[in-house]
């Protein structure tokens, strides 16, 4: 073994000892699954008629949340492929929870279409009887090529880290178990360091085209298909953008609950708020760009079913949340990350880029169906108990497992960022800890 | 020290190639696998429906409804749910009433279009809705998973989703099922017009035809083989082609490119 650096405790304490107060929280978000769980015990029994959704109004909250979920998954793409191929140093202490968020949310994700099923029991026929021509076995083969790719990338940086917490944190028989299993035979040679690096580089390369083709073909689900709103070539690049935009807002706030909670304020500072704010004003006005181009073109152009698609968004129903989502969410965080550069500032800025990306992953995926294409006669939907409940599941299930993997792994990278640290190269962390 | 250094680069050097050899290999497999899941499926045995093949190859059906002769009386859509228990809620013939825009009123029935180049069946991730030779679009519901794609994609509502499972009645149950007689209904799928696919194949009219002429009396739904270029309502047998040139005949969403076998004539009085 060569020269090992000195190992940082503070980063090995969420491994060593867990309070009461985290084990409520657990179980207050296993609670919420439970309820998920139970609410889609009625779905099976009493089939999709327990939704709210109808013959006109067919697709709802399950695929809003597929498209969702994907969407953030992007956040951890985004840190830890591009900025780690473009040597952006300060990126090291939080690649670990970026990457963590993107497998999480790429689990909950591949659970809502499989819950979306009329005939989940037949699930399996999408394998045995595939049809390459149909954008649902694209996506299929898109979001398992990335998951796989996720996870060998969440998981080669975490070969040294597991020897770090073999050797430093006395686990119990099945932890320990878990930590062998998963650290392999790493010693920390020049060679297998070497091919370390390469395998994440060839990741890193590998996985960003990945990403953009998993929301691409996603949003092909919807463009492929002859109705207004969807029918539109700017959707793929549309859902992307907004991919990353939700992607980084949802690193952003799993960066300030994981510096709270584990007190990493000398990790994750004031300076990763600010440039993956810097970030996320940008993406934010990519999205207003995009969302302006699919809004005005179809509004100037007026034919009759493109403008019965906007009244369903501008006036409709759901005008409020349309609103809510392009002011509250859109506008008004631009106007935050530009002038409140703090960390109070951008997690607020993050928190409503959320949930207005989800408004928008909704408001793709209704109101299109709402306006009639046959007759005149608006269709309606209003998501029952079931489908919010399973929602809220999805949210707290994504929680959850962040939650345990930090239990079980050092949520920051702990040889990349004392490597980052070390040899020089470049100012450290903390000299611009000034708060704001 | 330079020596165990160099040996131990060759042994990693030996694992690489074994390990990309293995997952070549592996993958290689895998996509033959895949190549051929139909063939490993028919060695063992997995029932594969073939019902494509059951259709004849002869015919183009086609249908023309008279919007002239409509009157909205319902009639049809009675007609095809009796004939086929068609679940509650569903109208796999649906009448609509239209207002043009110059506040003339006329009533436009319409069945599944079963478009010669339809969106539906691109889009089935499945291959539960297929066309048969003779044009009539079918799904097979002993395949399809319920993911409502069809549904998503179909520019005519003509589709239908089975919610829960539907109320059955013994007659319903004792028939045996077939994608052109798609009952007994069953619970996640969807479901639509099959164009009477299994009264046409012995020279039947389908039901909203025969409810149309022989409950109302109106004939304005006419069915026919576009080969023979002759369609027929039960009483009267008219040219198909010429009938759709003097009389103005469209189809819906022309503009789609969707190709629909169901053709209309406008309504003429005011």
């Amino acid at each position: 073994m060569e020269e090992a650096p000195p190992v940082d405790q503070n980063l090995l304490e969420p491994l060593r000892k867990t309070t009461w107060r985290f084990y409520a929280l657990i179980a207050a978000l296993a609670a919420v699954v439970g309820w998920g769980a139970y609410a889609y015990s009625w779905q099976v029994r009493d089939g999709l008629s327990v939704t709210g959704l109808s013959d006109r109004v067919s697709w709802g909250l399950y695929i809003s949340n597929l498209v969702f979920f994907i969407g953030i998954s992007y956040g951890g793409t985004l840190i830890s492929g591009i900025l780690r191929l473009t040597h952006a140093e300060w990126r090291r202490p939080i690649t670990r929870l970026a990457e963590t968020t993107t497998v999480m949310a790429l689990l909950v994700a591949a659970v809502f279409p499989l819950l979306d099923l009329g005939r989940p029991d037949r699930a399996m026929n999408i394998l045995l009887y595939r049809r390459i021509e149909s954008p649902i076995i694209w996506d299929f083969l898109g979001i398992f090529t990335y998951l796989a790719g996720a996870l060998l990338y969440l998981y080669i940086p975490l070969i040294p880290d597991l020897g770090i917490v073999r050797r430093e944190v006395r686990a119990g028989r099945l932890r320990g178990l878990l930590y062998r299993i998963l650290g392999g035979r790493w010693t920390g040679t020049r060679l297998q360091k070497r091919s370390l690096e390469r395998s994440i580089a060839l990741v890193a390369v590998v996985i960003i085209p990945v990403a953009i083709s998993v929301h691409t073909v996603l949003s092909w689900i919807f463009a492929m298909t002859l109705r207004s709103g969807w029918h539109s070539a700017i959707l793929g690049p549309y859902f992307v953008a907004g991919a990353i935009f939700s992607g980084i807002a949802v690193v952003i706030i799993a960066m300030a609950i994981f510096r709270r909670v584990y007190h990493l304020e000398k990790y994750l500072t004031i300076r990763h708020f600010r440039n993956l704010g810097a970030l996320l004003l940008v993406l934010d006005l990519v999205v207003i760009y995009f969302t302006l181009s699919e809004y005005l073109t179809a509004a100037y152009g007026a034919e009759s079913q493109d403008l019965l698609w906007l009244k369903a968004l501008v006036t409709g129903p759901y005008a409020s949340l349309f609103w809510l989502m392009l002011v509250g969410g859109f506008i008004f965080p631009a106007i935050l990350l530009a002038v409140r550069r703090t960390v109070t500032g951008i997690v607020l800025a993050a928190v409503l880029v959320s949930v207005a990306m989800w408004l928008e992953r909704f408001l793709i995926v209704v109101p299109t169906m709402m306006a009639p294409q046959m007759g005149s006669t608006w269709n309606f939907y209003a998501p029952t108990w079931v489908e919010w409940s399973i929602t809220a599941a999805g949210v707290a299930g994504f929680a959850l497992a962040c939650a345990v993997f930090s239990k079980l792994f050092p949520i920051v990278s702990m040889w990349e960022t004392s490597e980052g640290a070390a040899p020089a190269g470049e100012p450290k962390g903390t000299e611009e800890e000034v708060p704001a | 020290m330079a020596d165990s250094e160099q040996q131990a680069e060759q042994a990693y050097d030996r694992s690489r190639r074994r390990f990309i050899k293995g997952a070549i290999a592996l993958v290689g497999a895998a996509g033959t696998a895949t190549l051929f899941s139909g063939e490993i499926l028919r060695i063992l045995d997995v029932p594969l429906t073939d019902v494509r093949a059951m259709s004849p190859q002869d015919r183009s059906w086609v249908m023309l409804i008279d919007l002239d002769k409509c009157n909205g009386c319902g009639k049809c859509t009675v007609g095809c749910t009796e004939a086929h228990f068609v679940p509650f809620g569903q109208q796999w013939i649906k009448v609509y009433e239209v207002q043009d825009e110059f506040g003339h009123r006329y009533f436009l029935p319409k069945p599944c279009m079963q478009c010669e180049n339809a969106p539906c069946l691109k889009v089935c991730p499945v291959g539960a809705t297929f066309q048969r030779k003779d044009g009539v679009v079918l799904v097979d519901h002993t395949r399809c998973i319920g993911c409502r794609y069809c549904m998503a994609a179909c520019p005519y509502d003509a589709r239908s989703f089975n919610w829960t499972e539907p109320p059955h009645t013994p007659e319903e149950l004792a028939h045996a099922y077939s994608p052109d007689a798609p009952w007994p209904h069953r619970q996640g799928v969807v479901e639509k017009c099959m164009f009477c696919a299994h009264n046409t194949e012995h020279g039947e009219l389908p039901a909203c035809v025969k409810a149309c002429t022989e409950e109302m009396g109106n004939g304005a739904i006419y069915f026919g083989d576009l080969r023979e270029d002759t369609v027929s309502n039960g009483v009267e047998t008219i040219p198909f082609a010429k009938t759709l040139r003097d009389r103005g005949g469209f189809r819906l969403k022309e503009e789609l490119g969707t190709a629909p076998r169901v053709w209309y004539l406008p309504p003429r009085k005011g």
